[in-house]
């Protein structure tokens, strides 16, 4: 771990200010970021300690029925937040399905979106990585890469992003208050990632500074909180990042998919929102053929980056259960087993 | 015992006669929650500064540049030690003087053997500081190819398998017995390299004082790291004093002072302060040994009465290109299933690879999932169940060597597990049952085994006028609960309660209590003390008996019984004696005496040794995703005489869990090009968590076995692994109809074609 400046500004505003140099970085919970650190992945000059800046842990309604995420909300008290996990259950299964308790009770809303990729040759510092050492090469793309992305890659880079709260936030039309050395703004949480292309170093459109105040759910949102959940795939039942994950949500009326929102996780460099799959359903009845063909169109554009053919198949499959999941209800109280197949329809249970 | 290590002497249940037996709790128990239980890193002498290696990341090939100015300039470093200036060794680390020694990485020259080899240490004032000066070090490097995996190489027979067992071992003629059968199965089976992740990494904090060197670092062999360093730096193991009283796991990993280790205590002896040295989870990887990769061919021919008429094993691994391990993975066909014509065979091939060591049932694991398998692909080539499948085939003698076994309660396991389980219950046929979700569920079983080995041991004991007594093991304990099971051991040795019996280990000071490995830890040390309890209380009772002021004058040591602190008569209750009125009369303030223990050469000859068991599983898997989930587990053991049953669960339990991790999570990812393992992490490289093993019984079958040694014991820390990774393996394809031969099972094994 390289010497580095560490300073604790006492404002927003200070903040951005020491972290507009080069080298620095923000740092909050530290959950990704002193991981990067200590394998030498990131070797920040300066980290600017945002923990305590006040004012950003708050949950907030807003006048206009939107809520307000503080950016240094952290991912438990949000989940178990009951008026929270009851208006937006799928971000509380979401929350909850990833990473251990400790780690949930220490990580903020903020790092969820600035999470780094899992992929081991970015982890790997002596491995060709665009993502970490631009020009580099990528040493996935004829490697081990069962794991990574079968959307929106490019030959320089095919790793994946890992959030898990973030596929919900995307399908839900999330929006990242941001503010920077040119005053605040807003974008879509959808446009905050970017797609590798030939620059997969730069995995936002965040500006150097940039600092993330807030994740704004809309009111509209709410609409979809009886319909409403995250699925997820690993390869033990917790604590395993997603080889593929689905947020699905329906708003029903009278029988009948009146709107629908899905996004996915684990296929891209970003929450992959899918409107052509929100199209197919929108006016359908929520049958076993909608979904199908919704998960059809989700997937319409994907293709291998490697040994990973299966995600397609294995994607597919995810999101017509998490329509299906979605259209049967929201259950009554999060599952035990939040995301799991293991916990479908047999609501809270842990031991199916 | 140092004095910081305060252990409970009060049993937490009422008990009465035997110490043996009663299900206590671990005795340090309290200090380990409250963390008041001191590891090896927790020791920060006076002047101690932080020794950080820096490792190849390269698999082969030559370091050609490290970048010393760098590193030396960094703030606080103090040196920076490398093949150029690391001090004298007495010993080539590359020498080979008996094959239970290893060869180790003490950057003895430039030359890079596997990803991950340490090639420098930094020595700094702080650990962030010996960090970054390793980081500084830039490596660079004349590389060439890496050979990686199972194809890496021209296999060849290695010279033994293990330690000294024959790579090739037959009995009858398979091919023979493979031409006659009714029904041939012929299937090959893929184990992934597997590495060690106890919860406490290899540490070290080493202090010279002159020649004399003392050490806190976690080993499942005291005695024999004492004389691995003594060996090394050319000091008398009487000059070694090493402490290790906790371990946060071993598995096999601390059975042998790794490279990582002497490389602390060099650094101490460079810098001439107390240094302390502790392993990063990534660098785990690499020279702490593992477990190797398999590829296995088994073949199994039955006749039309569904006996066994040929059993071919044959099992292909790697090993380093330095040094000398083989999995033994075929061997676990010698003892399981009667076949008169058995056949099993080794090869290997070298590549850049640290060497592979033991690791929880080494061979046993590996082999026994693609053996279990194979069986219950052939049961249901044949149209039985399972289970008379393996009744039908139930060895009364061993196969191989056609000697009776010492005990053998494996009917019994099977019935037990079976009744418990509800396994009559079963559909013969797979993808035939579905919970009320509609997740397929499905129910295999496999058999467990593990040899009952002994080792060598010695312990010493002491009983005091006050009435109290000392009993003296080097033993380990490395969560198993040995501090409570020998001291229930010794207090019966001792005929004494547990609070009056003081039992000292985890030093190297202390008699040589053998190796905590080969599930024969318990069963060694324990003999040992059980021996010099016996001994003590041989000289207690010639003081007794041969005293006419005493009431058991004239006794005779076999006329007289220690229990409770007194002897007595023996069919004479009335007549007894205090130790401490015994030892007044004598003026002694204490008496001592030694105890030894070993294998008995003339019971090896005679029986087959091994502990057995019956594993039953469920999983459930949703036909769609493929997403797999192990629900229940019941396991049934026979391992002789338990001397506390709530530690013996816990180490079924331990076992059982690590057989769903090896059936279904546990795997290292190697890049084929580089070597490099992608995944050396907790987050990445998946054990099972909580949620992965939801239901977990263990029974224990009541097995007495006069044979094994007097006490009766077998060992249970490995055995729970085999038979229930193969179980698991079983009931997911009895759960989808896909028979899955490459571990660990993936959801995609259960998606594709279809």
């Amino acid at each position: 771990m390289n010497t580095f400046d560490y300073v604790r500004p006492a404002s927003v505003a200070d903040a951005i200010a020491a972290a507009t140099a080069p080298g620095a970085a923000y740092l909050a919970a530290g959950t990704n970021l002193l991981d990067l650190m200590k394998g030498d992945i990131a070797r920040p000059e300066r980290l600017v300690d945002i923990s305590r800046l006040p004012g950003l842990d708050r949950i907030e309604t807003l006048p206009d029925g939107a809520v307000r995420i503080g950016a240094l909300v952290r991912n438990a008290d949000l989940a178990h937040d009951a008026l929270f996990a009851k208006t937006y259950p799928a971000v509380a299964e979401a929350l909850l399905s990833g990473a251990s308790a400790q780690l949930r009770n220490a990580a903020t809303m903020g790092g969820n979106l600035m999470q780094r990729t899992r992929c081991g040759y970015f982890y790997d510092v002596a491995s060709a990585c665009n993502k970490r050492a631009p020009g580099s090469g990528c040493d996935a793309r004829a490697g081990e890469n069962r794991l990574h992305a079968v959307l929106g890659w490019s030959e320089a880079c095919i790793a994946t992003h890992p959030s898990d709260v973030c596929v919900p936030l995307a399908a839900l039309d999330a929006v990242v208050e941001i503010e920077g050395r040119d005053g605040r703004r807003e974008m879509p949480l959808e446009a905050l990632h970017r797609l590798p292309g030939d620059t997969p170093a730069q995995d936002t459109a965040l500006a150097p500074g940039d600092l993330i105040l807030a994740v704004r759910l809309p009111a509209e949102a709410a609409g979809f909180a009886a319909n409403a959940r995250y699925l997820k795939l690993r390869e033990r039942t917790s604590y395993a990042f997603a080889l593929v994950s689905a947020a699905a949500a329906l708003r029903l009326e009278g029988g009948v998919i009146a709107e629908a929102r899905l996004a996915l996780g684990g296929v891209a460099a970003k929450p992959w929102r899918s409107r052509a799959a929100e199209q197919a359903l929108a006016g359908r009845r929520p049958d076993d053929d909608a979904f199908r063909r919704a998960a059809q169109a989700a997937l319409a554009d994907a293709r291998p980056s490697g040994d990973n053919g299966f995600k397609i198949e294995l994607a597919r499959r995810l999101v017509a259960r998490a329509l299906a999941l979605a259209a049967a209800g929201t259950p009554e109280r999060l599952p035990a087993l939040p995301a799991s197949p293991f916990s479908s329809a047999a609501g809270a249970r842990h031991v199916a | 015992m140092s004095p910081e290590i305060r252990l409970s002497t009060t049993p937490a249940h009422a008990r009465h006669g035997s110490s043996i037996g009663q299900p206590l709790t671990r005795r340090d128990g309290a200090l380990k929650v409250t963390g008041g239980a001191r590891y090896a890193a927790d020791n920060h002498p006076e002047g101690m500064v932080h020794a950080v290696l820096a490792t190849s990341s390269i698999a082969r090939g030559r370091v050609t540049f490290l970048d010393l100015d760098a590193a030396k300039a960094h703030p606080g470093v103090l040196a920076v030690m490398t093949p150029a200036n690391r001090p004298p060794l007495a010993e080539d680390p590359d020498a080979k003087l008996h094959p239970f020694m290893f060869r180790l990485d003490l950057l003895q020259n430039d030359l890079v053997r596997y990803a991950g080899q340490p090639i420098a240490v930094v020595i700094a004032e702080t650990l962030e500081a010996a960090t970054e000066g390793a980081a500084l070090l830039a490596p660079r490097y004349e590389t060439l190819p890496a050979r990686v995996g199972l194809d890496g190489d021209t296999p060849f027979i290695p010279a033994a398998v293990g330690i000294g067992n024959p790579a090739e071992v037959r009995i009858g003629d398979v091919e023979a017995g493979l031409a006659g059968a009714a029904t041939r199965i012929e299937a090959v089976y893929e184990t992934p390299a597997q590495y060690h992740n106890a919860m406490e990494p290899h540490a070290i904090v080493a202090a010279w004082d002159g020649d004399a060197l003392s050490i806190d670092t976690p080993s499942q062999a005291l005695a024999m790291a004492q004389g691995r360093i003594a060996g090394l730096f050319g000091i008398a193991p009487d000059n070694i004093h090493i402490r290790s009283p906790f371990l946060g796991g071993g598995f096999g990993s601390k059975g042998f002072i790794t490279g990582p280790q002497a490389l602390g205590i060099l650094a101490a002896r460079m810098v001439g302060r107390p240094v302390k040295l502790v392993l990063r989870r990534e660098q785990m990887y690499g020279p702490v040994g593992h477990r190797a990769p398999t590829r296995q061919r088994l073949r199994l021919g039955v006749g039309r009465d569904g006996t066994l008429t040929a059993l071919g094993h044959h099992a292909k691994t790697t090993s380093s290109t330095y040094d000398d391990f083989f999995e033994p993975a075929a061997d676990v066909a010698h003892t399981l299933y009667a076949s008169p014509a058995i056949a099993t065979s080794h090869e290997a091939v070298r590549i850049d690879t640290g060497t592979p060591l033991f690791m929880r049932a080494p061979g046993e694991a590996t082999g026994s999932i693609a053996l279990e398998s194979a069986i219950d692909e052939t049961a249901w080539a044949c149209g039985m169940d399972p289970l008379a499948f393996r009744l039908k085939n139930y060895a009364e003698v061993e196969p191989i060597s056609g000697k009776p076994f010492s005990s053998k309660a494996l009917r019994e396991c099977y019935a037990q597990g079976a009744e418990r389980f509800g396994w009559s219950r079963r559909p013969f046929a797979p993808r035939q049952m579905r919970d009320e979700d509609g997740l397929l569920v499905g129910w295999g079983m496999g058999t467990a085994t593990f040899p009952a080995l002994m080792f060598q041991a010695e312990a010493r004991a002491v009983l005091k006028r006050d009435g109290t007594g000392v009993m003296e093991s080097g033993t380990h304990d490395m969560g198993q609960g040995a501090w409570t099971a020998f001291a229930q051991i010794a207090a019966d040795a001792l005929g004494l309660d547990m609070a009056r019996t003081e039992f000292r280990a985890g030093t190297s000071d202390l008699p040589d209590a053998g190796i905590a490995g080969g599930s024969a830890h318990t069963a060694t040390a324990g003999m040992a003390i059980h021996h010099a309890g016996a001994a003590v209380i041989a000289r207690l009772a010639d003081l007794a008996t041969g005293d006419a002021r005493s009431p058991l004058f004239g006794a005779g040591n076999a006329g007289v019984v220690a229990r409770d602190g007194r002897l007595f008569r023996r069919g004479d209750e009335s007549r007894s004696e205090s130790y401490g009125d015994i030892l007044a009369r004598a003026g002694l303030g204490e008496i001592d005496a030694r105890g030894t223990s070993a294998a008995d050469p003339d019971a090896q000859a005679s029986y087959a040794m091994h502990a057995h068991g019956a594993v039953f599983a469920e999983v459930k898997v949703d036909p769609d995703l493929g997403q797999i989930r192990a629900t229940r587990l019941v396991g049934a053991f026979a391992a002789g005489r338990v001397i506390n049953s709530r530690l013996v669960r816990s180490q079924y339990y331990g076992g059982m869990i690590w057989g769903v991790s090896f059936a279904l999570h546990e795997q290292a990812v190697a890049d084929p090009r580089s070597g490099r393992i992608l995944n050396a992490n907790l987050g990445e490289y998946h054990i099972p968590v909580n949620a992965d093993v939801p239901a977990l019984e263990a029974l224990i079958v009541e097995e007495h076995d006069p044979h094994v040694n007097a006490l009766g014991i077998k060992g249970v820390g490995e055995i729970g692994v085999t038979g229930t990774a193969g179980a698991v393996a079983n009931a997911v394809w009895h759960a989808t109809g896909r028979r899955c031969r490459r571990f660990p099972i993936r959801l995609d094994d259960l998606l594709t074609g279809r």
